[in-house]
């Protein structure tokens, strides 16, 4: 093993060719659900345990299927109301067990991408064919159940092994959002393909605001608004605003992350895009 | 390196659930709740009365909020207890001066321990939940079902017996259940129990047992202790909450707003003024039905 995974070339920040976004708008901000499904009783992985509790882990299952009952609905008219696109991170068997929550995105015009098939699911250790089997997986699950091709790639719960992004790339995706190294769009090195960085924001993801920074959520929602200024300010930048229906979601914390959405919707500097086209639009400048 | 290659079957992938517990729904396709009085939130405080021994057990897991230090931890064990003494009276105190009637899901040692202090609760018109029998009797799978089904009956023989009734509604410690709970809530009698907290109305599990969630997330525990804010953003989190509520309402039908609290945490002096003030604001709002959980789960099984 490399202490230098060999993921991306250095390049400085300063300096840098200048990116604009369609419109003259400095800052591309993208809204990614995560659209998940935990398992109540995933089979046991060698190196990570699914739950804290022996299964089933009441609150641990139940805390995430209250999106899939309720706050997947809250939070998507929030976005809709104030014209924020969403780019799922999909756990891609969500299409088998609650159909009804992808075809919402789907009605939306939603973009989707994998996040592995569920987020008990875990890629470390995986050889090549499994590997391949659940990118394959992946392609042909969101094919049927929306129609679309998808172009990214965020690893289940964050497991990877060192293959992953050349097969993603091998597989013809263009993104992949598991590389937090830069605030823009960034080429990743890979052995075949065109595969790029799409900033992810991990460190906004509704996740860390609640449970790594412990924010209230109306300090969660003032994160949202500086970590826009700044990127606004200095232009050519992507922000990402990573949620969980049922962190974001729930009842105290849905109302100020509205007004969070209403600040960066009228700012007037704001790209509203999916990822996707945010990719797109980087590449037609290279 | 190579897994398992049975970690890529998928044995449960299908429609709906992979479990048989309960059945999938989704919350604004369900026909709209009425509350009394054509109130549109119902704020359901649940106040945990918990009995920590000093000597904690480890099996099936240590109750969040249990000893910590070697043994004998006077810190813990008193802290903890104060809120049976002290705290909870403050709570007491403020309920009546709001007017409002509160759940509390209670140890059944509490009962045995503690006899005034049930005796207060219920002569002052509020709820009890069963809650374990004092916070060494945690459930989780593997513990075995006799033992279980002992746990669950002794909580509710030293609640009946310290109060006449029998409780309707059942919460865990920890909200934590084993694979055999739900039967057994359901052979024991019990109406509802809270532990799920996947949704944010009354739902029925198919053994016919009603789950009414709890919200975790909106508990002193989690808000004050866990993640460390002060009482006054917890008091704006839960108004925030009400104000969206309310408006979710409008289009949808009766919602609830669950305030789990615990006499150690909230029934601090610098804590329960604010406390105080925020049910007081609560109680007033015009919108607000501030009911127990026997109360909820009654009016919502009536119009199902």
């Amino acid at each position: 093993m490399n202490a230098d995974p060999n993921l991306y070339d250095y390049s400085p920040y300063r300096n840098r060719p200048k990116i604009s976004w369609p419109g003259g708008k400095s800052c591309a901000v993208w809204v990614a659900p995560n659209l998940e499904y935990y398992e109540i009783d995933p089979p046991a992985h060698p190196k990570r345990k699914a739950w804290t509790k022996p299964h089933p882990d009441v609150v641990g299952y139940a805390h995430r299927d209250h999106s899939n009952r309720v706050s997947h609905w809250r939070m998507a008219d929030v976005m809709s109301k104030h014209g924020f696109p969403g780019s799922v991170s999909l756990s891609v068997a969500l299409c088998q067990h609650h159909p009804e929550v992808v075809a919402d995105g789907v009605a939306r015009g939603w973009e989707f991408f994998s996040h592995g098939i569920y987020n008990t699911r875990y890629a470390y250790e995986m050889d090549e064919a499994q590997e391949r089997a659940i990118i394959e997986d992946s392609i042909r699950t969101v094919r049927d159940a929306t129609g679309q091709t998808i172009r990214g790639w965020l690893a289940p719960a964050l497991t990877h092994t060192p293959r992953t992004l050349d097969l993603i790339a091998e597989y013809g995706l263009d993104y992949t959002c598991d590389l937090y190294h830069d605030d823009q769009v960034q080429p990743v090195k890979t052995a075949t393909g065109n595969l790029v960085s799409i900033p992810y924001s991990l460190e906004v993801n509704d996740h860390y605001g609640f449970f790594v920074y412990n924010m209230s959520p109306r300090e969660y929602a003032d994160t949202l608004i500086r970590q826009y200024e700044w990127l606004a300010a200095e232009g050519g930048t992507v922000m990402c605003i990573p949620l969980h229906a049922y962190l974001i979601g729930q009842p105290h914390r849905i109302g100020p992350f509205e007004e969070a959405l209403r600040h960066i919707a009228a700012d007037g500097r704001a790209w509203l895009a999916r990822a996707g086209d945010i990719v797109d639009a980087w590449r037609g400048q290279q | 390196m190579t897994l398992d290659p049975a970690y890529l079957n998928y044995p449960k992938r299908r429609r709906g659930y992979d479990h048989d517990i309960y059945d999938w729904s989704a919350i604004q396709d369900r026909k709209p709740v009425q509350w009394l009085r054509g109130k549109s939130v119902a704020v359901w405080i649940c106040v945990s009365l918990e009995w920590f021994p000093i000597t904690p057990s480890d099996v099936p897991f240590r109750a969040p909020g249990h000893m910590q230090t070697a043994f004998p931890d006077y810190r813990h064990y008193t802290a903890r207890d104060y809120g049976n003494r002290v705290g909870v009276y403050r709570l007491l105190d403020a309920f009546a001066k709001a007017g409002i009637k509160a759940s509390f899901a209670t140890n059944g040692a509490i009962a045995g321990r503690y006899p005034e202090l049930v005796r207060d609760i219920v002569a002052a018109g509020h709820e009890i939940i069963a809650h374990s029998t004092d916070m060494n009797g945690t459930i989780a799978s593997g513990l075995p079902i006799e033992e279980e089904r002992a746990l669950i009956s002794g909580s509710l023989v030293s609640l009946e017996a310290a109060t006449g009734k029998r409780p309707n509604g059942w919460l865990s410690i920890a909200r934590s259940q084993s694979w055999n709970t739900p039967d057994l809530l359901k052979d024991a009698g019990i109406t509802y129990c809270c532990d799920w907290v996947n949704d944010e109305l009354p739902y029925r599990f198919r053994n016919g047992l009603i789950n009414l969630p709890l919200n975790h997330e909106l508990s002193d525990r989690q808000i004050i202790t866990v993640q460390q804010q002060s009482v006054d953003s917890y008091a704006q989190s839960m108004t925030d909450a009400f104000d969206w509520l309310t408006a979710e309402a409008k289009n949808f039908g009766g919602r609830i707003l669950p305030l789990h609290v615990t006499p150690y945490i909230i029934g601090l002096p610098y804590r329960i003024d604010a406390f105080e003030r925020l049910l007081m604001e609560l109680a007033a709002r015009p919108e607000a039905w501030v009911a127990t959980g026997e109360e909820i789960v009654s009016v919502w099984k009536e119009q199902q």
